[in-house]
């Protein structure tokens, strides 16, 4: 039998608003338990909720960027159940009438571009964190996570394979990043998942019993995650047995998932609007006022690098990946716009490779965007070789200076100075007769130690190009 | 020290601006009347005599610095559903009993600001959930008129309290007649403002989209002096409504002249006691006679305000009082020996049996299954409502009708009968749902036991409600009346 696996994906974005979704507490993370937990988080009698009006903004952005309708009146509801982390005993979220719905993206897959519809994303409160370690058989809350603002984004099940539903995560994490909505750090459970996996006989139109996979919170996770939990379904249909629909909770030590509650144990959530809140009112105006603001999206910048700049589709994606990374080589291009190609190997080598080795984000790079584009000129001009350049490099990374200030201070102008260089060469030639033999009797790798031996005396500034030339005029002479 | 003081909030703040007697003064008259009388009563669940007193002594000095304002050192009573920072806020419930809030309510904000002086926390029916203040966890409240009788609820307390004198003024809040009824049974005036008038931030939440705070006095005038205090938009309270400060006194003295008066047909049912029409009767002829005009109108859903009001209110309240659960405050059970039993005999123990009963009957309202049949159906009545409402008030200004159907009843009358009690809500849900103002006030003596009238106005025409009733007691003295306890 072959069989066909169907993903749909929800994923958590934490909304990077600074105070929560209804209250005035800081959401800032890594604080000392509860002392970022105000009465309202708390869920103090007496106390209500007034929407963060960010959180609301945010979830609009998101939602233009992902072609999605715009609900112009969409309703808080509360989701009942009791859990010691959940200090109201219930978690306000969106029900029947979520902020962004029907909406798409396109993701890259082995066959090419695929387009992902989106149900709905709905905005909502995080819950607080049971700590279960160091409480000696107790249980310790920690709320200053409790209100946090989540925007839930719900995707149709369209995709068909682990590959798929972790590409279609990254696009979401790329896209949720570059709006600047959300930090997506995974670590710290900004950015987190889960999926709804089924499979069935290739061909047949109804979707299998699902299982829901709970809490994937990397890339690689997901996928490994998706592919044993395929496996697991496959492996019990072809053996007899029948998926039942159940949470599950990956393992990533054991790399299995395993069964967290089954239907029957389903939380009847009494979801009512909430009448502590309004509904939330989205005008055209705010729309278009959202929409002005949009940045160029992921797909759309690496286009025009393509288009534009002449990059390979790979460099353009690994630039476009990240907006900083994207932005930074933006700005040294405009410095230097002939050279993109060139500039965009000096980020990718010589830059990725310092950030990595001093592990630092490109944000913090110690060499300016505009510093690194002027120094690829230098090197694309002729100031500079590319062997200079390197090292022009390294000096500006410890010494923040900039590349002109050290070509002048270290007098590492490139010689094209034909009779300077000319005075050397001789020189070198006398020195290494032998060796000159040698490349007359035809044994042309020999023209290299020579110029080495030209560059050495020069102290590396000479122009190699001019050096190779002038060597064999010579010897021909 | 006098000892004779005169009654209502706006007597004693004339003679506080006189000099005639300093808050202080004041404050240790109603400090002893309750020390004396409150034993029959019950009124109060906490009495803050030592911060009652430091608050008159500000007042004192305030007004010496001449910065007093028109409320500056009135003492009042506080319904136990605001929280108090510092004073233990019970909402007559065993599951708050040592709950001490670290915030103040905005009211008790607003209050403190205009210099009012807290004399205590008024008893209540626990959680606001009952008409006849028996469900407290510090036992029942006696009417002063009969103390054999119920005072009403849920705020109980504060009718009593300000009916035998133990408060010139009281808070209370309302949330299917918990202001307007136990005003009717204890013969004072009480206001349940506009939805959206008056901030429920920090008024422990019974149901969410129905409750809301108001003034319980002696008469029209004391009600509007002090909403001027309460009301005003907060940002805290989303449902807050936006809007100028009024002063609400401003009607008081317009002539009735051109007013129409409603007289909706389905509050003069089959169920009204024969005394209470005929008070209701003598009232419009009063306003009448003031150059009101009379009309007879109808709501013809009315008969569905209670099984709305009993799906709508149980539900929010099954969602607000989940955050009692023995984790972070309140009742917590000895020993728990897992999370579940921590959750069941945490609320087991810490709530009382009408509080569960509303609890459960939400909980199932709620169900998937159901909502669609109760919740959503309650919802759609409540707009049909409005929408006759909406419908009334395009014909009349005012709508005038009995508070209850009864006057108070026995001690116990209803212990085995919840249903009974609930129906006598049966005027009053209606302006909840609506979310309209509406007014008690007493209209005379059945049995020799108080009976209200009611008058209900357009949303935020609370002035004008105010200035109605005024004018009817300007020429009436039944809000005068006291019982012979006092």
């Amino acid at each position: 039998m072959q069989w066909e696996t169907v993903i749909g994906l929800e994923i958590h974005a934490q909304l990077a608003t600074r105070s929560k979704i209804f209250s005035g507490a800081s959401t800032a993370y890594g604080a000392e338990p509860n002392t970022q937990a105000c009465a309202v988080d708390l869920g103090l009698p007496g106390v209500l909720p007034v929407v963060n009006r960010e959180a609301i903004t945010m979830a609009v952005r998101f939602g233009l960027a992902i072609d999605a309708q715009i609900a112009p009146l969409s309703v808080f509801a509360r989701k009942n159940y009791f859990y010691p982390d959940l200090p109201k005993g219930y978690q306000i979220s969106q029900y029947e009438d979520p902020i962004v719905a029907r909406g798409r993206i396109d993701i890259d897959t082995e066959q090419g571009a695929k387009t992902i519809n989106i149900t709905r994303a709905h905005l909502e409160e995080d819950a607080g964190k049971s700590l279960h370690e160091d409480f000696h058989g107790a249980t310790g809350i920690d709320l200053n996570r409790a209100g946090t603002p989540l925007l839930e984004i719900v995707s149709e099940p369209e995709m068909r394979s682990a590959q798929e539903a972790a590409s279609y995560m990254r696009e979401i994490h790329r896209l949720v990043r570059y709006l600047g909505i959300c930090d997506g750090n995974m670590q710290e459970g900004s950015f987190r998942c889960d999926a709804n996996v089924s499979v069935r006989p290739v061909g047949q139109a109804e979707f299998g019993t699902r299982a829901e996979i709970k809490n994937l919170n990397s890339f690689r996770f997901i996928e490994r995650a998706i592919e044993y939990e395929v496996e697991r379904q496959i492996d019990l249909i072809e053996s007899g047995g029948k998926v039942v629909q159940e949470t599950r909770l990956y393992d990533p030590d054991k790399d299995e998932t395993r069964s967290l509650r089954s239907k029957e144990d389903a939380h009847d959530y009494r979801y009512f609007p909430d009448p502590d809140l309004l509904p939330v009112a989205v005008t055209q105006a705010d729309i278009d006022a959202v929409r002005a603001s949009l940045p160029e999206l992921p797909r759309q910048k690496i286009a025009r690098f393509v288009t534009e700049l002449g990059l390979g589709r790979e460099e353009a994606t690994t630039l476009a990946n990240d907006a900083e990374v994207a932005a930074y080589f933006e700005r040294a291009v405009a410095v230097h716009p002939a050279s993109a190609r060139q500039v965009a190997n000096w980020v990718m080598g010589e830059l990725f490779a310092a950030l990595n080795r001093d592990n630092l984000a490109i944000s913090a790079s110690p060499i300016k965007a505009e510093d690194l584009g002027r120094l690829v000129e230098r090197v694309t001009d002729g100031t500079l070789s590319g062997k200079l350049g390197k090292q022009v490099f390294q000096s500006m990374w410890t010494s923040g200076r900039d590349a002109d200030a050290i070509i002048e201070a270290e007098g590492l102008r490139q010689v094209s100075d034909t009779t300077l260089i000319e005075v050397a060469v001789r020189e070198v030639l006398a020195a290494n007769a032998d060796q000159v033999e040698q490349f007359r009797a035809g044994k042309d790798k020999v023209l290299g130690f020579l110029v080495g031996q030209v560059m050495k005396k020069t102290g590396g500034k000479a122009n190699p190009a001019l050096v190779n030339e002038l060597i064999r005029t010579e010897i021909a002479r | 020290m006098g000892d004779t003081f005169p009654r209502g909030v706006a007597a004693l703040a004339a003679g506080l601006a006189r000099g005639e007697f300093s808050s202080v003064e004041l404050t240790r008259h109603y400090l002893a009347r309750i020390a004396a009388l409150d034993g029959r009563l019950n009124s109060y669940i906490t009495v803050c005599a030592e911060q009652a007193l430091t608050e008159a002594a500000a007042a004192d000095a305030a007004r010496a610095a001449g910065r007093a304002g028109p409320l500056t050192g009135v003492p009042y009573a506080n319904k136990d559903i605001f929280c108090t920072r510092g004073v233990r806020t019970s909402c007559a419930s065993k599951m708050l009993d040592s709950f001490i809030a670290p915030y103040d309510a905005t009211v008790c904000e607003r209050l403190r600001a205009a210099g009012m002086v807290m004399l205590g926390k008024t008893n209540m029916d626990e959680f606001a959930m009952g008409s006849s203040n028996e469900t407290s966890f510090y036992g029942p409240v006696a009417n002063p008129w009969d103390l054999d009788r119920v005072p009403g609820g849920s705020s109980g307390g504060s009718a009593a309290a300000v009916a035998a004198d133990l408060a010139p003024i009281a808070t209370g809040t309302d949330t299917g007649g918990s202001i307007r009824q136990p005003a009717a049974f204890c013969g004072i005036s009480g206001l349940k403002p506009t939805y959206g008038r008056v901030s429920r931030y920090g008024m422990i939440a019974f149901a969410s989209s129905l409750d809301q705070g108001g003034p319980m006095g002696l008469s029209a005038e004391d009600l509007a002096l002090m909403l001027n205090a309460m009301a005003g938009f907060d940002p805290r309270d989303s449902t807050s409504v936006e809007r100028p400060d009024e002063d609400f006194t401003r009607a008081l003295d317009l002539p009735l002249a051109g007013l129409k008066v409603g007289l909706p047909r389905e509050y003069f049912d089959a169920g009204l006691d024969a005394g209470i029409r005929t008070a209701v009767e003598q009232a419009a002829k009063v306003l009448e006679a003031q150059g009101a005009t009379l009309r007879e109108v109808s709501l013809p859903h009315l008969d569905l305000a209670i099984p709305a009001y009993y799906v709508i209110a149980p539900a929010e309240c099954s969602s607000n009082l989940s955050r009692f659960d023995g984790v972070r405050f309140g009742h917590r059970c000895e020993n728990p020996k897992d999370l579940f039993d921590l959750y069941c005999r945490s609320r087991g123990e810490g709530f009382g049996a009408e509080v569960k009963r509303r609890i459960l009957i939400g909980t199932y309202a709620l169900s998937s299954g159901y909502y669609d049949a109760y919740y959503r159906k309650a919802q759609q009545v409540r707009r049909l409502l409005r929408d006759e409402f909406n419908a009334a008030f395009a014909e009349v200004d005012m709508l005038l009708g009995p508070t209850t159907p009864t006057v108070a009843w026995r001690a116990g009358a209803h212990a085995s009968d919840p249903v009974t009690m609930y129906l006598g809500d049966i005027y009053t849900t209606a302006a909840n749902l609506a979310g309209l103002p509406a007014l008690s006030m007493p209209g005379g003596l059945v049995d020799g036991l108080p009976v209200g009238v009611q008058l209900t106005a357009r949303h935020f025409d609370e002035a004008r409600l105010l200035g109605l009733a005024h004018r009817y007691q300007q020429e009436t003295d039944w809000h005068t009346r006291q019982p012979a306890l006092a």
